[in-house]
């Protein structure tokens, strides 16, 4: 089976993240890029589907020359080869376009099945996977906590509020994985030293068939048309039980509208 | 604000391979060991099986030996991953220092093809742990003097005598011993459960209580004659293998010294005495300041000693330079930070008293402060005041 898993370069969660004065965008350069967090556990369920079923996982980034780092932590857990869609005209990109152009390099690279992270840390739409399942028409297969796969059909279990579904698909399909579905390996030294010498294949825009006029900031649908630093925490309500504790805490998670 | 390495740079000193190893380790610390540290601190447990898999799956276990399912990493590389494990807690990095450097070091270095094969993949992998028995409760500093015998009796050899402080003896599957016999000090590999041997932990430690310890006792254990290790012959042979285990020490301490700093910056900048933070006062910088001096001197150091071990021109005298001046400092930098978290620095709320009880151990194990000072004295007089 051909694998391909997904993978996008983040600023570390644990430091202070920007956005850029000059075009509101994030910046990229001002914190550490790490692997954002869900797309582990997309890369350990491709790896575990090779390790059951044989084939190829290749990583898929989309993402500026720093993204590099991500790819090799990526190969250190176990994927056999990556292709980095790098470009300076898909600074910017939306949803939208991100979700055209990594379908353009897709359809390139070929595959049996794209697994990605359910959303990512930084931009945080949730909806690439179900993006690029329409554009590459093939099954969309989201929030898994659990994948089949036996021979061309594919299974998984959809987490929902009130338990599961069952969603069946034939491949190729897209699926988008939910941190329940596995606990993922640490890329081990051997791993680590063996990912230098894996291939890793460079797209530039026009590698892709990817038309400019519809990626890049100028291409995009959404707009970042201001941005303001977030208000210094206020102090916190202290709720006093008087025998009525409980629904005074009701009352204030109904006021914030959690419950 | 910057981090104390980034005063000296450290990162520079490193190749990318290193930095990815050194965060590696870290994650594996920050995930698996962090969150419970301090509990298996207070109770004086370690689940100790299931950390060497995970270790021992990542490769961190005789990561510098070549081979035999070991990663065949450079110095530096493990000195990072023994400073990041110290950071977490002593008693971790004890646990692989104990198992990398002396159990599997001495199979690597003195062992048969046979027990090679026999015991290395699966220490490696973490499958199974090893000890070292060199300290008897009579010998400690002075190991010349132990006690512990083995006779041959037709092909086999027959062990008797007593082991002391041995780290990780109730949780290994087999035990470096170290006996004398009619030529010389020679080491053997026992396995657990071999008839004769009893093993019971150090109860009652205040130190590395995150880290298993155990009396051997050896009492007519039978061994085949393929038990001992060909390569060891007279005291050279353990000598050689802590000289490994100090090495990693080198770095270690520094790694709980950097944690104590780092813990301690935190906590000045937050707390406010008199009105104002902690982190304003001129005696806190002072404090700050010098520490930060040491851990930085003390990192150069030990990076310095990493690059000559792999030039493989590095001595015994070299580490214990570094391993004298690294650990006296880091314990002077933990009593310095815990001063600074004032009350609750006494608390295990904080890692800093933790550092600072358990880097009493390291001052002692590997050679004591002294027995270091006392090799530097040689070293610089000629003359031995051992004795
Ligand atoms: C937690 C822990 C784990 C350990 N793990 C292991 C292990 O896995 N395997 C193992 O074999 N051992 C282990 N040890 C033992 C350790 O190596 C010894 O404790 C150490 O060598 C010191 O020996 P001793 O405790 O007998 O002290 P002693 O040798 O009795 O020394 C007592 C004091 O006298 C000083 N001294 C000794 N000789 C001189 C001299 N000539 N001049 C001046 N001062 C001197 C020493 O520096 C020390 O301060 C461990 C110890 C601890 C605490
Ligand atoms: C086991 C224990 C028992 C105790 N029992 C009692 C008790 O029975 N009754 C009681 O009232 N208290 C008790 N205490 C509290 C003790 O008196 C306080 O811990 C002590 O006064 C220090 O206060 P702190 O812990 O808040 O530290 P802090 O005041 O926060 O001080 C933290 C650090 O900052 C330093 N510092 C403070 N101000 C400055 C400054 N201006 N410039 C430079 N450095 C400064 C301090 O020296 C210290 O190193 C006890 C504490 C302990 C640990």
């Amino acid at each position: 089976m051909n694998i391909v898993v997904c993978v996008k370069q983040v600023p570390d969660t644990a430091t202070e993240r920007k956005l850029r004065s000059d075009d509101n965008t994030l910046d990229r350069d001002a914190a550490d890029g790490v692997v954002n967090e869900l797309d582990e556990y997309a890369v350990e369920e491709a790896l575990k589907l090779k390790e059951a079923h044989g084939g190829e996982v290749t990583v898929l980034t989309m993402g500026p020359g720093k993204a590099t780092e991500t790819i090799r932590k990526a190969l250190a857990m176990g994927a056999d080869k990556a292709v980095h869609l790098s470009d300076d005209a898909l600074h910017g990109s939306d949803a939208l376009s991100t979700s055209y152009a990594m379908a353009q390099a897709l359809n390139k690279v070929g595959f049996d099945l794209v697994v990605l992270g359910s959303e990512s840390t930084d931009a945080r739409t949730g909806v690439l996977a179900a993006m690029l399942a329409e554009r590459l028409g093939v099954a969309q297969l989201t929030l898994a906590n659990k994948v089949d796969v036996d021979g061309t059909s594919i299974t998984i279990q959809r987490i929902t509020d009130y338990g599961y579904d069952r969603v069946e698909a034939t491949l190729p399909a897209v699926v988008s994985v939910v941190e329940k579905i596995n606990e993922p390996r640490y890329p081990s030294f051997k791993g680590i030293m063996a990912a230098k010498k894996k291939p890793v294949e460079t797209l530039a825009i026009g590698d892709a068939s990817i038309d400019p006029s519809q990626v890049g900031l100028a291409a995009a649908w959404s707009e970042v048309v201001d941005f303001a630093a977030a208000p210094p925490r206020a102090a916190g309500t202290i709720v006093k039980d008087e025998g009525d504790g409980g629904a005074k805490a009701a009352e204030f998670l109904a006021s914030k509208k959690f419950i | 604000m910057i981090a104390p390495t980034a005063l000296f740079a450290l990162d520079t000193l490193l190749t990318e391979e290193e930095r990815e190893i050194r965060s590696t380790v870290r994650r594996v610390c920050d995930r698996e060991i962090r969150p419970h540290v301090a509990g298996w601190f207070e109770d004086g447990e370690l689940p100790a099986r299931e950390l060497a898999r995970t270790l021992g799956s990542v490769g961190v276990l005789g990561m510098h030996l070549d081979g035999y399912g070991c990663a065949g990493m450079g110095a530096v590389s493990y000195g990072l991953a023994c400073l990041e494990l110290e950071a977490a807690d002593s008693g971790l990095r004890s646990l692989v220092s104990v198992q990398g450097s002396l159990a599997m070091y001495a199979i690597w270095k003195y062992g048969s093809e046979e027990q090679k094969q026999e015991w290395l993949p699966a220490m490696a992998a973490g499958e199974r742990i090893g000890c070292f028995g060199l300290t008897e409760p009579d010998f400690g500093s002075d190991p010349g003097g132990m006690r512990a015998t083995a006779k041959r009796e037709g092909g086999d050899w027959v062990l008797n005598g007593t082991k002391m402080w041995i780290t990780n003896g109730s949780v290994s599957d087999v035990a470096v011993v170290w006996a004398r016999t009619d030529e010389g000090v020679r080491g053997f590999l026992v396995p657990a459960g071999t008839p004769g041997l009893t093993v019971n932990d150090v109860k009652h430690k205040i130190s590395l209580r995150a880290s298993v310890t155990s009396e051997l006792v050896l009492d007519g254990v039978r061994l085949p004659g393929e038990a001992m290790l060909p390569g060891a012959r007279g005291l050279s042979g353990p000598l050689g293998c802590l000289n490994e285990a100090r090495f990693g020490i080198v770095f270690g301490s520094m790694g709980a010294a950097l944690d104590c700093l780092e813990t301690a910056i935190a906590y000045a900048g937050d707390r406010e005495v008199f009105a104002r933070p902690l982190a304003s006062f001129q005696l806190t910088q002072e404090k700050l300041a010098d520490m930060a001096l040491e851990l930085g001197k003390g990192l150069l150091l030990a990076v310095h000693l990493g690059r000559l071990k792999e030039a493989g021109t590095i001595t015994p005298e070299q580490v214990s330079a570094g391993k004298l001046n690294n650990v006296r400092e880091a314990l002077e930098i933990a009593r310095k930070c815990r001063t600074l978290l004032g009350a609750s620095g006494v608390t295990l709320e904080y890692p800093v008293i933790r550092h600072s009880v358990n880097l009493e151990s390291v001052l002692t194990y590997e050679g004591t402060s002294e027995i270091h000072t006392l090799v530097l004295g040689k070293a610089l007089t000629g003359i031995s005041a051992f004795s």
